[in-house]
């Protein structure tokens, strides 16, 4: 049997590690479906951010938490749409364009933000899955918020559509090969755009988890870098939409420890948990790099695993 | 016959050689005027003028000498920043692990002075002794990033990235616990260095040295990179690594090399942060430095003398923000989006470099 202290700090976990998970899975999802068309959008920060603040603010303005969302995608895909626009010109660094969309776009999160720091807006209720448990701390852990079964279906949509549709033929196609693609008669600017843009729309209904449902307000330290590691879970997950979910529970049960370890009264020591994601994918790297392991799973155009 | 053909040939290059250089500025500037010129048209439309804005950018960054200090003290993080992804640029490198090496180096710095100052060595050495620990920390950091590379074909932007999260964390993970100094009840942090071991300013002002480290790493940076053996073999390996391991230079050497600069120069910038600024290593060191530096490199394209500039004209762009706060009523993150704005702009405007008629030689018919 286990001590109750033990079952706390599982439960908590378990229900931090699916609220924590929900923004990681939204941009790691995000960065697939982009990076398969082999284009690397490190400004995926930005798009948390600014959608974050748009849902909040239109939340707010219309009492509608789920505008509030399709606000953030808007927020999201209007980033992404810089970003596949201007990376398509020729000469232009990706890398650097998604560090200076990431500036602009937390800049112009915080700019019309302002405002909204103070108001409380409506926030998207969970669905309380819990109400057979008498246990407090279960029903707490099991109100899951409908944005994290969206992106669960989302990640399923995708991996069938990648492997089982013509547009998912064609994205991995551009991804892998520019040359096929052009011999087969498709636009590879065009198909990297269009991945650049759903890719950010995606990141963007992650930012609105962050505003609406947890930690569900709005403020400019909202965000603790989960756009900028949506590159290192992509990893992770070998670019495959449904280990993303796996990914992203993982990266989001390492940061709940902290907080699920608190509950019991341990305050200390649990940045090294934080830090074991970064460290695991490190390793994984590497060992993928020596065995060759990134040449198979990884779309061949993409820069970084040249 | 040579003497007949050599004049012509001079001016041919340097005309060349003029338009080149025109290119490199009228661009640039260009970019900057659009952003600008968006900017007034965004301003307009929220009903501010953009006279008065620019006038208080102008005022906020240059405008008395109190400003102008407080521009330079604020540029001297980007520089260093901006040369550590600098050097790794140019021999072909993107490694975006500056900001962990600032943090890395930051901490270690604090770390290391507690017990020196603790056993009384004097000011004199102690300040030298930790800000080379702080140096080599970061170049130790940033080392692991070229030795992946080289020997383990690692990509070196991704596991930078990933060290960067590692290093924050590490930091965190003493600054809370083991090395926390009690009396920071609200903000986690190192015991204080305290005043008397802390860096002083450049006499006659209020800019930290800093400054000065940043300027004399840039042109010492530049020659290297630029007028030496060393410089010249990273310029080919950058340009084509096969050819250069094909020629017999050191690769594995050179990318270590310059992963070492790279880390060390974030790490003096995280030295100066902790000596200069904070008095103590806590989360303030995790401010964005490391990834503004990416960009203002980008701006320099990765040449350490254009990098001081830049980094001044952003310094002014966020020592004005809170003028700009209190006159105009705007919020301060107005010099975030001003800056993230010109960002963009700036880089996609690199599409332009050797395709506008004007600057391109006429072919000889």
């Amino acid at each position: 049997m286990l001590s109750p202290e033990v079952l706390t700090v599982l439960i908590a976990m378990l229900g931090g590690a699916i609220r924590v998970s929900t923004p990681y899975l939204f941009v790691a999802l995000g960065e697939t479906l982009t990076e398969k068309s082999g284009r690397i959008n490190l400004g995926l920060e930005g798009n948390l951010v600014l959608g974050a603040m748009m849902a909040y603010a239109v939340s707010f303005h219309t009492g509608q938490p789920w505008l509030g969302v399709l606000a953030a995608c808007g927020a999201g895909l209007f980033l992404g749409l810089l970003h596949g626009v201007i990376c398509s010109l020729p000469r232009v660094n990706d890398i650097a364009v998604g560090i200076a969309l990431m500036s602009f776009g937390t800049g112009a999160a915080f700019f019309f933000g302002k405002p909204y720091i103070q108001p409380q807006a409506p926030r998207l209720e969970g669905l309380a899955l819990g109400e057979w448990s008498s246990n407090p701390a279960l029903k707490q852990a099991l109100l899951i918020n409908p944005l994290f079964f969206l992106g669960i279906a989302i990640a399923v949509l995708l991996w069938w559509a990648l492997a089982n549709t013509r547009p998912g033929l064609i994205l991995r196609m551009t991804g892998d090969s520019e040359a096929s693609a052009r011999a087969m008669g498709v636009n590879p600017v065009r198909v990297r755009i269009l991945a650049t843009v759903a890719g950010g729309g995606l990141a963007g209904i992650g930012g609105a988890f962050l505003s609406l449902s947890y930690p569900g307000s709005w403020n400019e330290g909202l965000s603790s870098g989960q756009g900028l590691m949506a590159v290192a879970l992509v990893i992770f997950a070998r670019w495959n939409p449904l280990r993303c979910v796996w990914a992203a529970l993982l990266f989001g049960a390492a940061g709940a420890i902290g907080p699920a370890l608190q509950s019991v009264g341990i305050s200390q020591g649990y940045y090294f948990f934080n830090a074991a994601p970064y460290i695991l994918t490190l390793f994984i790297m590497i060992a993928s790099a020596r065995a060759g392991l990134a040449a198979q799973s990884a779309p061949g155009e993409l820069s970084i695993v040249k | 016959m040579d003497g007949t053909l050599k004049p012509t040939a001079a001016v041919a290059v340097g005309g060349a050689r003029l338009r080149m250089t025109a290119e490199a500025i009228v661009i640039p500037l260009a970019s900057v005027c659009a952003a600008a010129a968006l900017f007034s048209l965004f301003l307009l439309f929220l009903g501010k003028s953009p006279g008065q804005f620019f006038a208080l950018i102008w005022q906020g960054g240059f405008g008395s000498s109190f400003s102008i200090q407080n521009t330079l003290q604020r540029s001297s993080p980007i520089i260093l920043t901006a040369l550590a992804f600098a050097v790794p640029a140019i021999i072909g490198l993107t490694m975006i692990g500056a900001e962990g090496a600032l943090v890395l180096g930051g901490f270690a710095a604090a770390v290391t002075a507690l017990p020196l100052i603790a056993l009384g060595v004097p000011v004199g050495l102690t300040l030298p002794l930790v800000a080379v620990a702080a140096m080599a920390t970061g170049a130790g950091l940033i080392m692991i990033v070229g030795w992946l590379r080289h020997a383990r074909s690692v990509n070196e932007t991704i596991s930078s990235l990933l060290l960067t999260y590692i290093a924050i964390a590490t930091m965190s993970f003493f600054v809370e616990g083991l090395l926390r100094d009690p009396g920071s009840a609200n903000k986690p942090s190192t015991t204080p260095i305290g005043k008397d071991y802390m860096v002083g300013s450049i006499p006659g002002t209020d800019v930290h040295w800093g400054f000065v480290a940043g300027l004399v790493l840039a042109v010492a940076l530049w020659v290297l990179m630029a007028r030496t053996t060393f410089g010249f073999a990273a310029r080919v390996t950058g340009g084509n690594p096969r050819a250069a391991k094909a020629q017999g230079l050191p690769v594995g050497g050179l990318i270590l090399a310059c992963s070492a600069i790279s880390g060390a120069c974030a790490g003096l910038a995280g030295f100066f942060e902790v000596t200069a600024i904070h008095g103590q290593a806590n989360a303030s060191l995790v401010a964005g430095y490391g990834f503004a530096g990416i960009l203002v490199s980008f701006l320099g394209r990765h040449n350490p003398l254009a990098i001081v500039p830049i980094a001044i004209l952003f310094g002014a762009i966020e020592a004005s923000g809170g003028l700009i706060q209190r006159r105009m009523g705007l919020p301060d993150a107005t010099s975030a989006l001003l800056q993230g704005l010109i960002f963009v702009l700036l880089l996609a405007s690199d599409t332009l470099h050797g395709r506008l008629a004007i600057f391109r030689e006429r072919e000889a018919r």
